[in-house]
């Protein structure tokens, strides 16, 4: 299992901001390793957040998007004290799902 | 390993060209929209996507002019068309040109921001879709240390 999200959640003046900070190896499949192998690609294909149940941003990914994925959003329509989720699923099938609560 | 990689363009190739005969339509191919990962052309992202975007000041690209570091490139697009629906972030250079996709619902800001890989320096596009249509914005980064490892 996966290390936890970092998340961070702001509002301010009805638009909120939500900044993830997500811990995975992101590897594209396309490095090789000291004795030349492929290193297998192992990354983050979809993010889905949702406020209430409803989603607010859907990611898809390749394995260009660096180690340690940072991704900020903004959303409208939320209070503070609401949760906001944020889930994500590589390409191996694994994922992780944390909330936060909006600041 | 040679005949793989080779067989491996031509699938990309006969796709690509299937599309551009109007075979497989834009719209397959967007409902298919994992394949427009696995395009090896900035054209061939551009196609699976759905087509060539305008050119818009509406449409803002973050993205430094100088990266010391292409592992680690943070790069965000900023839409102030309304309806945007979708926004896709693509490095022209990198094997695979497009980086990520993003899904804007309603009540959602045309606004966001990641960190990308970049192998050499680069156009990168912010392409967003609004009302069914396409619209870009590009910007050159240079990188100083590639970051797609060797």
């Amino acid at each position: 299992m996966a290390d936890p999200m970092r998340i961070r959640a702001n509002e301010a003046g009805g638009v909120t901001t939500v900044r993830v900070l997500m811990s995975h190896p992101m590897e594209p499949g396309t490095r090789r390793d000291a004795s030349g192998n492929l290193v297998p690609a192992h990354y983050i294909t979809d993010v889905v957040a949702t406020h209430h149940g409803k989603e607010v941003l859907k990611a898809m990914w390749s394995g260009a998007v660096s180690q340690n994925p940072f991704l900020s959003f903004k959303f409208k329509g939320a209070a503070k004290g609401d949760k906001v989720v944020v889930k994500w699923t590589d390409n191996k099938g694994e994922s992780r799902t944390d909330e936060a609560t909006i600041a | 390993m040679k005949q793989n990689r080779r067989a491996v363009l031509k699938t990309g190739t006969a796709l690509a060209t299937l599309v551009s005969l109007g075979i497989v339509t834009a719209e397959q191919a967007l409902a298919a929209n994992r394949d427009a990962f696995a395009a090896k052309s900035l054209a061939d992202a551009l196609k699976a996507v759905g087509g060539q975007p305008a050119t818009s000041d509406q449409v803002q690209i973050i993205s430094p002019d100088i990266a010391e570091n292409g592992a680690v490139v943070p790069v965000g697009a900023v839409s102030k068309i309304p309806n945007t629906s979708e926004i896709y972030l693509l490095v022209e250079k990198n094997p695979t040109p497009l980086a990520a996709a993003f899904m804007i619902p309603a009540g959602t800001e045309a606004d966001v921001q990641t960190r990308l890989k970049m192998g050499q320096s680069t156009n990168v596009l912010a392409v967003v879709k609004a009302d069914g249509k396409l619209y870009s914005a590009v910007k050159e980064t240079k990188v100083t240390l590639g970051g797609c490892g060797g």
